[in-house]
């Protein structure tokens, strides 16, 4: 690890929604450009430690820091954070009433103060480079599960963030098309971007993760490079998950 | 062995086609049914005669008719002027109900309050109170106008019937669209603006238009305060032919306005639906 502080850093992150207890300190540092991914059962915390790292949930205790500044800090304004922080929900969460590229240049044009021209001129150009170009007047419920969560990725992506969150985008997707949109991660993956990602495709943890961490009743009970955790994992926990989680080859 | 394809289709085709054909005969014969029930069978009753001369006298609908639709012009302004006031008051009511911020606690209170007392009290009521009562305090011209104040009462029960229908659908909004807003670094206000109201709006539009034609037939209670619109120019002409005809002709021009209303109502929700929905069920 080099000197420099991490990109990001989760510091005995705690979370409770009343009485349940999600985020039971969880610490982890991610470096720049390294794509870390969350397994785990449903209800592990997995979303909810996305949704803190975006400022959607607030934390009860520790601290969650961009570059070495603390984003988690009360009272601190969070939209210029979430402009660097972008995300990806499971259910998409397009907004309906605008098309595709108004979808994409909302927060151009409203949060960034680009123009209209500059705004439609990056929507476009993120839309054809992943293979939406034909789709930029269409109406979110013309397309397809895959496209509209590719739209949500392009969303997030035009506000060129430095950590992406991916909250299980392929969870409601129909396994048909869950490859078209592991592809756009994959072309992601490399382009300096650090992405952190929820997951219940293990092969494709496997496959795209630096690091993957196991979550279990809200801590981080095992993390290591995928080789190891998928082949090799030390804690019963995880052996436990992933004989479950993946089926065997035969 | 089965049919072939095309004479699968084809069987299924005339199936659709007997289908329709029943259906469409089906629906006329009833409807002759009903119809010669009505046009033979009213008739026959004791008092139709009666009924037919004071309620239908062509002779007096027609004399009265250019006075009624005058008077009803008074009726299309008071509407006009009051609209834009409704929505707006609707509008803002809504959304300071729905704001979090501490500093705005008093305005939410005054809403909740100002949405249970306009709700709680019939409209006519609040005609009579704000018409009489506040010309009462002694204003000058044109300030004690009973057409100025009856339109302020309507005004401001009907707001708070369409701050109720905005609250539902700003209410409707999933939770999940205003975390992409506000995951994309939009301000809470920026969010309600661009994503919740656009949505909710378009959600409510079916109940705000009947608000609308609610209003649009509500606006003849001001001439109970005494400004002459169609239903007072209707009660006046009652009582010189002292006959019911008036009333009719009345509730015909109403018609006139209303039905079509609606339709277009049905017809901008139906476009809205087609603009944005994939596919429709029906």
């Amino acid at each position: 690890m080099s000197v420099a502080a991490p990109r990001l850093r989760l510091d005995a992150v705690r979370k409770a929604f009343g009485d349940a207890v999600v985020l039971d300190g969880v610490s982890l540092d991610v470096a720049a450009g390294e794509v870390v991914t969350f397994i785990g059962a449903s209800g592990s915390g997995k979303t909810t430690l996305l949704r803190c790292i975006n400022l959607l949930e607030p934390i009860d205790d520790g601290a969650i820091l961009l570059d070495g500044d603390e984003i988690s800090r009360v009272g601190r304004d969070p939209n210029p954070v979430r402009r660097r922080i972008g995300i990806v929900f499971q259910a998409f969460n397009l907004f309906p009433h605008m098309s595709v590229r108004r979808n994409v240049t909302l927060a151009l044009t409203e949060v960034l103060g680009l123009d209209r021209e500059e705004a439609r001129a990056r929507a476009d150009g993120l839309l054809e480079r992943f293979g939406l170009a034909g789709r930029a007047d269409a109406y979110p419920d013309r397309l397809s599960g895959g496209q509209q969560q590719r739209v949500a990725i392009v969303r997030a992506l035009a506000m060129s963030p430095e950590v992406l969150l991916l909250d299980e985008v392929t969870s409601a997707l129909d396994p048909a098309l869950v490859g078209e949109v592991l592809d756009v991660v994959r072309e992601l993956r490399g382009s300096g971007i650090t992405m952190l990602i929820a997951t219940h495709e293990m092969a494709f943890a496997r496959e795209i993760s630096d690091r993957v961490c196991f979550l279990d009743g809200g801590r981080i009970a095992e993390s290591g490079p995928p080789e190891r955790i998928f082949g090799d994992a030390a804690d019963e926990r995880t052996r436990r998950f992933l004989r479950r989680a993946v089926p065997p080859r035969d | 062995m089965a049919p072939a394809p095309e004479a699968r289709a084809a069987e299924r085709r005339a199936h659709e086609r007997r289908v329709r054909r029943r259906s469409a005969v089906v629906a006329a014969a009833s409807t002759v049914a009903v119809l010669a029930a009505v046009v033979l069978g009213v008739p026959r009753l004791p008092r139709w005669d009666r009924v037919r001369r004071s309620f239908f006298d062509g002779e007096r609908f027609a004399d009265s008719l250019p006075r009624l639709l005058e008077a009803f012009w008074l009726d299309v302004r008071i509407f006009a002027w009051c609209t834009p006031v409704i929505f707006g008051l609707g509008l803002v009511v809504a959304i300071l109900r729905n704001s979090r911020a501490p500093a705005l606690f008093p305005a939410r209170a005054l809403t909740v309050a100002y949405v249970d007392v306009m709700r709680g009290v019939p409209v006519i009521l609040w005609i009579y109170l704000v018409g009489f009562g506040v010309p009462g305090l002694g204003l000058e011209r044109p300030w004690n106008s009973p057409l100025l104040w009856g339109s302020v009462a309507l005004c401001l029960t009907y707001g708070a019937y369409v701050a109720e229908v905005f609250r539902a659908g700003i209410e409707s909004i999933h939770e999940g669209q205003r975390a992409a807003a506000r995951s994309l670094g939009l301000s809470a206000s920026q969010t309600m603006r661009f994503v919740v109201l656009p949505q909710a709006v378009r959600r409510v539009m079916p109940p705000l238009m009947n608000d609308l034609v609610s209003l649009q037939k509500d606006v003849a209670l001001v001439s109970l305060i005494g400004p002459i619109e169609i239903l007072r120019q209707a009660g006046i002409d009652k009582s010189k032919f002292a006959n019911f005809t008036p009333y009719v002709a009345a509730a015909a021009v109403f018609l006139c306005i209303t039905i079509p209303l609606t339709r277009v109502a049905d017809w901008l929700v139906a476009r809205e639906r087609r603009r944005t929905a994939g596919t429709v069920v029906r």
